[in-house]
């Protein structure tokens, strides 16, 4: 029974929060290392463009609760985010043209797109704040817990119990289905392939008659989706506010560059093991110990590796020693 | 004269900028631009010869400057003898700790060969180090947070006049950007660049949450001060009559005796805080002056030759016996120092330590767009940018009041678009420093004084 209780205990505390955390940030990191593999630059302005998309998916889940629209014990924010995809593909398609382009055709150094990506990042956040403002919001609504803590202790008789709110779940089952949908994409179909190849060399996929044009709009699109529903997901669970999501730009690039980047699955493992780090080396295992091991060994201190200040800096410290050994990240980076 | 025309317009334009603002708004607020920005040209100066002498980017620029405002607290602070006496003993063999942990890693990677056994070992030292040190350090640490938690709490500094510390701070900022550079400089540009943000958001979470040396978010205050107090200016006989003699002509005009004084007083109160930012302006335009000196004689010589052709192209520099690895490293660690003297600088002159406020935006990414929009590579052009670029910063809210104003004159003053605008005005900034950034990347890519380089 004790054992069983404090595996109940880091489910709850350690999995399911580090589960959910990861597919957020597996999303960013496969949205960062697309436009690396493809447009070939570090995209600074990551965090901000999904504050953008999550900003037009409040926007519009406003309009609809103004309307009287729901979608149940669902928050009406996922009604809200097709609306927001196309949003921010237009959105990025305009930077796109006016800004990118012409690196890309003047074949500039990544370091010059990187300098550019800081403008889009300044000036997106601009409007991201003169429209909806600096403040923290939330928008969810619908149904919050699929289980609550309480109703499990009763239906199975342990001590510990297991909170699993809707938008883990919700997190969890999108991730799954936007990132297989994703890799099918890319392994299966032709454009998809046509991408891979343009990652891997671009004057062969531009000899073998590949449309550059295409490719690039294609990989804007796929961000666009990308950044706006890991940008709703992470605002449904926790909330929106644009200085968070420009902070969370760091444990997105640290993600990307520990799965390896240019890699979409190195990237969306490498989310999960910068979640699972962070929450693994910052939880107080004491309650833990106290069930597992007899009473005559109890531990005395909380049991903590580090304290949760340090949160950030864990990804961060693992990111470090990865480039100093693997370079290339976990997973051999830049194939697509 | 006639070649550096365009630097010379440049600055007098620039400086002319700064003077309407004291004719228009105030000298006060005219002279904190001014300091501001002398303190934005060292930074830019810093990042300018890490970028544009030897293409490193460094978006580390915050943790460096943190690590200077540190220095400004530890140099300056007087000591707190209870918290040394309560944990010193403890915190001082952790230090111990730590060099013996570091010396014991380089025996090991010295000693023996490269193999899974020898990381292994290494690991286990590590490991097993920072085990010893958490349970030798934590009673001190919780020891000296407690003594007096709301005054001090922590150890305190050396205190010593608070100028030593822009020298401290770049040996602080230089150690580490040492132990970055070794790490990391093997990396292609943008992981560079990436690697040293993530680093200096390590540097301030441990600046942010070691309480026991910062302070952490109960930030520090009441600074020693380089300059005279305001209060102290205002009782000081020779500086009342300095500001009678400036003002006779205003002051000749009231007839009325009481009523003279009263405004000599006005004049005293305002005359002691330009007086004290003086004092800043001038102690930091000397930093600013040796600075550029040595930056230009560094980039006319040959070593300054040398750096522009490794960056210009790193294999054929190589091929020529330069020692392109131990180059980058040097000129990382000069740029980081020259930035952590403005670290203390800033802390200097605010006179109080906020862990809190180093935030990436600011630091880092608003003195890149310094350095670009300058000109890269050129001092004159980072320092003008510094100025060019905080200017901006400061006047972006009276200039986006302005223009809010003037597009939704039509509209009533209670209409709600028009309040939105005028509650956003302070995000015109990004605004207008992103598309700057943008206009100047496209159609000036070299910035407003671009890299000159004449062979002499």
């Amino acid at each position: 029974m004790d054992f069983l209780n404090a595996i109940i205990l880091l489910l709850n505390y350690i999995f399911v929060p580090a589960l959910a955390y990861g597919s957020q940030l597996a999303i960013g990191a496969i949205f960062v290392t697309l436009i690396y593999g493809i447009l070939r630059f570090a995209n600074f302005a990551t965090g901000d463009m999904m504050s953008f998309g999550t900003m037009v998916a409040i926007l519009f889940t406003w309009y609809f609760q103004s309307l009287g629209l729901s979608l149940g014990f669902l928050p009406t924010a996922l009604l809200a985010i097709p609306f927001a995809i196309l949003f921010m593909g237009l959105y990025m398609l305009i930077i796109d043209k006016f800004v990118f382009k012409y690196y890309r055709l003047n074949k500039s150094p990544p370091v010059q797109l990187a300098m550019v990506s800081i403008g889009v990042m300044f000036v997106t956040q601009a409007v991201v704040r003169i429209i909806i403002g600096p403040s923290d919001r939330r928008f969810f609504d619908g149904e919050k817990f699929l289980i609550k803590a309480n109703e499990f202790k009763e239906m199975t008789g342990l001590n510990e119990g297991l909170a699993i709110k809707s938008t883990q779940v919700i997190t969890i089952v999108v991730t799954i289905i936007l990132v297989s949908t994703l890799f099918w994409f890319l392994n299966k179909t032709k454009t998809g392939k046509s991408m891979r190849a343009y990652s891997d060399n671009e004057d062969l996929a531009l000899l073998s008659g590949i449309d550059p044009k295409k490719i690039v709009m294609i990989t804007w699109m796929i961000a666009a989706i990308l950044a706006t529903i890991g940008g709703v997901l992470y605002g449904l669970d926790k909330s929106f506010k644009p200085f968070t999501y420009f902070n969370n730009m760091l444990p997105i690039f640290a993600a990307a560059i520990v799965g390896g980047i240019g890699n979409p699955f190195g990237a969306f493992l490498g989310g999960y093991v910068i979640a699972f780090s962070e929450i693994l080396l910052t939880y107080a295992y004491k309650k833990f110990f106290m069930y597992v091991l007899p009473e005559s060994m109890e531990p005395d201190g909380l049991i903590q590796l580090l304290s949760t200040d340090y949160k950030f800096a864990v990804s961060f410290s693992i990111l470090v020693i990865v480039l100093l050994y693997r370079p290339s990240g976990i997973f051999k980076g830049k194939i697509l | 004269m006639r070649k550096n025309l365009n630097v010379i317009a440049a600055y007098s334009i620039m400086m002319g900028l700064i003077i309407l603002v004291g004719i228009f708004q105030s000298w006060n607020i005219a002279l904190s631009i001014f300091n501001l920005c002398l303190i934005s040209a060292v930074m830019t100066m810093g990042a300018n010869i890490q970028w544009g002498y030897a293409g490193l980017i460094n978006f580390g620029i915050m943790g460096f400057t943190a690590l200077g405002g540190l220095a400004a607290v530890l140099i300056s602070v007087n000591p707190v003898k209870e918290a040394w006496s309560a944990g010193g003993t403890n915190i001082l063999l952790s230090l111990f700790l730590i060099i013996g942990i570091i010396l014991a890693v380089r025996f090991v990677l010295k000693r023996y060969q490269k193999s899974k056994i020898r990381n292994y070992i290494i690991a286990a030292i590590i490991i097993s180090g920072i085990i010893i040190i958490r349970l030798v350090s934590e009673p001190g640490i919780e020891a000296i947070e407690e003594v007096n938690p709301a005054r001090t709490g922590f150890l305190g500094g050396l205190g010593l006049p608070i100028i030593f510390s822009w020298i401290v701070g770049a040996f602080f900022a230089g150690g580490l950007a040492f132990v970055i550079g070794k790490v990391a400089l093997g990396l292609r540009a943008d992981y560079l660049a990436i690697a040293t943000l993530l680093i200096s958001e390590i540097v301030i979470a441990i600046i942010k949450h070691e309480d026991w040396l910062t302070r952490g978010v109960k930030n520090v205050i009441g600074l020693k001060r380089p300059a005279p107090y305001e209060v102290n200016l205002q009782e000081t006989e020779w500086f009342i009559n300095l500001v009678e003699k400036f003002n006779s002509g205003k002051l000749a005009l009231i007839s009325d005796i009481a009523e003279r004084q009263a405004a000599l007083n006005q004049f005293v109160i305002e005359g002691s805080s330009v007086f004290v930012k003086l004092c800043y302006s001038g102690l930091f335009l000397v930093v600013v002056i040796i600075l550029l000196i040595l930056t230009q004689k560094a980039l006319y010589s040959p070593w300054g030759r040398m750096m522009r052709a490794i960056r210009d192209n790193e294999e054929a520099a190589n091929a020529m016996g330069k020692n392109v690895v131990k180059q980058h490293l040097l000129i990382f660690v000069l740029g980081s120092a020259i930035v952590g003297i403005a670290g203390a600088m800033l802390v200097t002159q605010d006179g109080l330590f906020t862990p809190g406020s180093y935030r990436p935006l600011r630091y880092t990414f608003l003195i890149w767009v310094m350095v670009i929009v300058g000109g890269s590579g050129n001092n004159f052009g980072a320092i003008l940018g510094g100025f060019v670029v905080w200017f901006l910063w400061i006047e972006a809210a009276p200039i986006g009041l302005y223009l809010v104003n003037l597009t939704t004159a039509g509209l009533e003053d209670t209409h709600f678009l028009k309040v939105h605008l005028i509650e956003s005005v302070p995000y015109f900034r990004f605004l207008m420093m992103g598309i700057g950034l943008l206009l100047i990347m496209r159609y000036r890519p070299k910035g407003i004084l671009p890299e000159k380089i004449e062979i002499k």
